[in-house]
């Protein structure tokens, strides 16, 4: 019988999920990552990974977990796998404990549970502030298990350019290029699965890590790989201000009851310990009684805006606002949130466990991604399958705290078999494509390097990157309004102009970080203006898309799916609609309690 | 008007593993809370030196910038350490970065750090379950034991505490605190502890633990401040055990 082969692209939650399912089924795996897999972005999860275990007694359920990701996402999400996903997610918890997670522990040595954002009870498992980092060293190990015993072959330092895809539309492998020789190659496969995660660096700065480009997702996108409700991006509410990066403060520290304010008076410049109770203004526990400082993230983010640029009241006329823990005991804090309380203290110089931190909100999550159907994460590529934070399938318009790496491992746990099965049922492997579709992809690769090596142009990438993450930050994230997104998308275009002039400044075919990037860049622009048209189409406000111009959900008119084609070299929005069968859409507030 | 505050920061550079190394000097516009990976960035924006030569954006190794991913060890006035998390306003200037020395080179600041991970597969690093199908919740852990074994889960593989240790180099293939500390989180899990005795026998022989001089750089060395020494004097002893033992049986 012919032996298939599976090629996993990315190596964070989900790919690792995927690749260890796949080893399982005996099948070789060849999985690309452009770190280590031990660097990749889930170390940088924080709180903690949701599952209605009911730990607490509280009465939660399954189906609470459900209705809370699906409120929480303002009805845009597919039911059916979302509800399936609430169902495996003891499960996950299970698997990952028995990896052996240090999860935090109750005196009785079951797993500790927390509470999160836009839920009522306490369903978040979690291994101090660092939960992301924790999940994905467990199952690194699990590969590099698999890999000892020759199941796995990891190609780290190697990053994706563009699928090999033949003459009858059907996916045969990878054009991949490795970082330190520059070499490109190809690799064939019978099935792939897309583990690529976000794409935070489109807007510059974010909590998102440097590998976050969403270039793999935007290549395959003009590789014919259509591209879901781009437009809904998370903005979180509470980081680090950084040049470099925007660094996450978890909704944990709410979840361990830390709370958000401002002084009622923009006058006060006291230190914030002398600021007495009656003259702080806790806005989200006064406009969100019920849910206060664990509203959903883009509530809070809205709030934090309206805040600082509304009612003018950002700490010291900055846009700042206060997350104050220092209500709490110490032991608690080094015990549940160390993590976080370091990063703040090693990059802001102060100890947040004596002093209130100073957050604002900032670019970190995409609920779109790479279209995948409601079964089994397969796209609409014959032999092309996605899963993790790079797909759009699980939370709508809008993700839930700690319902990211659950969805990671959910979706990986899924597309790995898919991908298995599917590479066995084929008639003909990828063995039977001849070696021309390959060497014609390797050859476009190879071109485009040596064009971007040789030119000679006045353009620096690092200097259009900044220019399009300023475009994106200012007019594509929060507040959006037609015209500045018109504004926007031209700009986005300028600067595609623009970088047909790049110069790299290295001509070296040695490690060459500046010519990765510079194709990146272009790949970045694409997936800029996905998100921009998305955002401009959508006449609505739902969940972290929000138009002053049309403040409310429109359900009539808007309760479906962007999904973005590449037609003619041009991005083509179509809509298909949501899977709405298990619960019915209602209004969405969180005043109140649902 | 006063004049723009500067930063000097001088690199080491070095186009391969086989090419010569040269030292250059940049000079960049100093901002407030400014780290060494933002210097970098400057100079690829604008690679220039301070001499006002022409050069090479500078190749280096960096992801998550929040000293949890473990890429961007190097030496920053010859000390390991996290370029994200060393800021301008608290190092000496000219700053002086360069690659970390135990680790062959790649270019610039980036060095291959593969023996670590396989470190990681010597000793195996890993709970080995059954699968990942359903088969109910893990064994119980005693809260004491979650403290102890968390911080030594932390590792971030930076590479940091064998840089500094005198016991790492040419004439050994010493695998080092971090991979030592990981064996001792392995095998005071219930699962992990299971295969406690095969983990230490990979510790013994060329290499192993027994080449630890104690020296006691590593714990300084270390970012995310997990008790090294404690690790290799724990699995030292356990290490010890198994060998008297096994001697004793004959």
């Amino acid at each position: 019988m012919r032996q298939p082969k599976i090629i996993v692209v990315g190596g964070g939650l989900a790919g690792l999920m995927t690749t260890i399912r796949v080893a399982e089924a005996g099948i070789p795996v060849d999985l690309f990552s452009i770190v280590p897999v031990k660097r990749s972005h889930s170390v940088c999860a924080q709180g903690g990974i949701n599952a209605a275990k009911n730990q607490k007694g509280e009465g939660d359920t399954v189906d609470k977990h459900f209705d809370d990701t699906i409120y929480g996402g303002d009805f845009l999400a597919n039911q059916p796998l979302v509800k399936r996903m609430c169902e495996a997610a003891p499960g996950i918890i299970d698997l990952l404990d028995r990896m052996g997670v240090m999860f935090n522990r109750t005196p009785e040595g079951l797993l500790d549970y927390r509470r999160f954002g836009g839920t009522l009870y306490h369903r978040t498992a979690f291994a101090g502030a660092t939960t992301g980092q924790q999940l994905l060293y467990a199952l690194d190990e699990q590969v590099r298990r698999h890999e000892s015993e020759g199941k796995v072959k990891k190609f780290e330092g190697a990053t994706f350019l563009s699928a090999v895809i033949d003459k009858g539309g059907v996916c045969r492998g990878i054009c991949a290029m490795d970082l330190r020789s520059m070499e490109v190659k190809t690799y064939a496969a019978d099935a792939l699965v897309f583990a690529t995660g976000g794409n935070g660096a489109i807007f510059g700065r974010s909590t998102n890590s440097v590998v976050c480009t969403g270039s793999s997702q935007a290549a395959l996108f003009q590789q014919g790989v259509d591209y879901a409700n781009g437009e809904f991006i998370q903005v979180h509410p509470t980081a680090i201000p950084g040049e470099d990066k925007l660094r996450l403060m978890s909704e944990s520290a709410r979840g361990e009851g830390g709370r958000v304010w401002v002084p009622r008076s923009p006058a006060d410049k006291r230190a914030p310990r002398s600021i007495p109770e009656a003259q702080r203004f806790y806005f989200l526990e006064e406009w969100y009684p019920k849910y206060g400082n664990l509203v959903p993230r883009d509530i809070a983010t809205r709030a934090i805006h309206r805040i600082v640029y509304q009612e003018k009241l950002g700490i010291d006329g900055q846009p700042a606002v206060y997350l104050d823990v220092t209500h709490i005991p110490r032991e608690t804090l080094d015990r549940k949130l160390e993590g976080i309380l370091e990063i703040y203290e090693k990059f802001c110089g102060v100890d947040p466990r004596v002093e209130p931190m100073k957050v604002f909100p900032a670019m970190h999550y995409t609920m779109g991604g790479i279209w995948v159907n409601a079964e089994d994460q397969a796209t609409n590529v014959p032999g092309i399958y996605a899963a993790g934070e790079c797909e759009y399938q699980y939370h709508g318009a809008n993700r839930l705290g700690a319902n990211s790496l659950v969805s990671c491992i959910f979706g990986g746990g899924i597309a790995g078999p898919a991908a298995v099965k599917y590479a066995k049922n084929l008639e003909k492997g990828a063995e039977s494509t001849p070696s021309a579709v390959f060497d014609a992809e390797r050859k476009r690769q190879e071109e485009k390097n040596q064009k971007l090596i040789s030119q000679d142009g006045s353009e620096n990438p690092i200097t259009l990157w900044r220019e399009l993450g300023d475009v994106m930050t200012e007019h594509v994230t929060v507040t959006r309004i037609n015209k500045n997104l018109e504004m926007a998308d031209a700009k986005i275009r300028v600067l595609q102009e623009r970088s047909k002039k790049i110069n790299l400044s290295d001509r070296a075919k040695w490690s060459n970080q500046t010519l990765n990037f510079a194709r990146e860049l272009e790949n970045m622009m694409v997936l800029a203006r996905v998100i921009t048209l998305g955002a401009l189409a959508r006449n609505e406000s739902r969940g972290a898309h929000y138009k002053p111009d049309f403040p409310e959900r429109d359900d009539a008119n808007w309760l479906k799916t962007t999904r973005a084609k590449w037609v003619n070299n041009d991005i083509q929005l179509t809509y298909e609609p949501v899977d709405i069968s298990l619960i019915k859409p209602r209004p969405r507030r969180y005043d109140a309690a649902k | 008007m006063a004049e723009t505050k500067q930063v000097i920061v001088s690199v080491k550079r070095q186009a391969g593993p086989k090419e010569g190394a040269r030292w250059e000097e940049f000079s960049l516009r100093w901002r407030p809370s400014m780290n060494v990976i933002i210097c970098l960035r400057d100079i690829a924006e604008n690679p220039v030196t301070r001499g006002g030569q022409k050069t090479t954006p500078i190749s280096y190794d960096s992801n998550c910038l929040e000293e949890i991913c473990g890429s961007c060890a190097m030496l920053i006035n010859g000390r390991a350490r996290m370029a994200c998390s060393a800021l301008v306003d608290q190092l000496e200037q000219p700053i002086r970065i360069a690659p970390m020395s135990k680790f062959p080179l790649v270019r610039d600041l980036a060095v291959d750090r593969q023996f670590m991970f396989e470190s990681l597969k010597r000793v195996k690093a890993w709970i080995p379950i059954d699968g990942t199908y359903n088969l109910g919740e893990g064994p119980r852990v005693s809260p004491e034991i979650q403290e102890k074994g968390y911080p030594l889960s932390n590792c971030i593989s930076c590479g940091n505490c064998l840089e500094v240790c005198p016991q790492v180099n040419e004439h050994n293939q010493f695998v080092g605190a971090a991979i030592i500390s990981q064996v001792r989180l392995f095998n005071m899990h219930p699962t992990g502890a299971m295969n406690k005795s095969e983990r230490l026998a990979a510790l013994m022989g060329p290499g192993g633990i027994q080449e630890c001089a104690n020296a006691q750089n590593c714990v300084h060395a270390c970012p995310k401040g997990i008790p090294l020494t404690e690790s290799i004097a724990e699995v030292n002893r356990d290490a010890w055990k198994q060998a008297l033992l096994g001697w004793l049986a004959g």
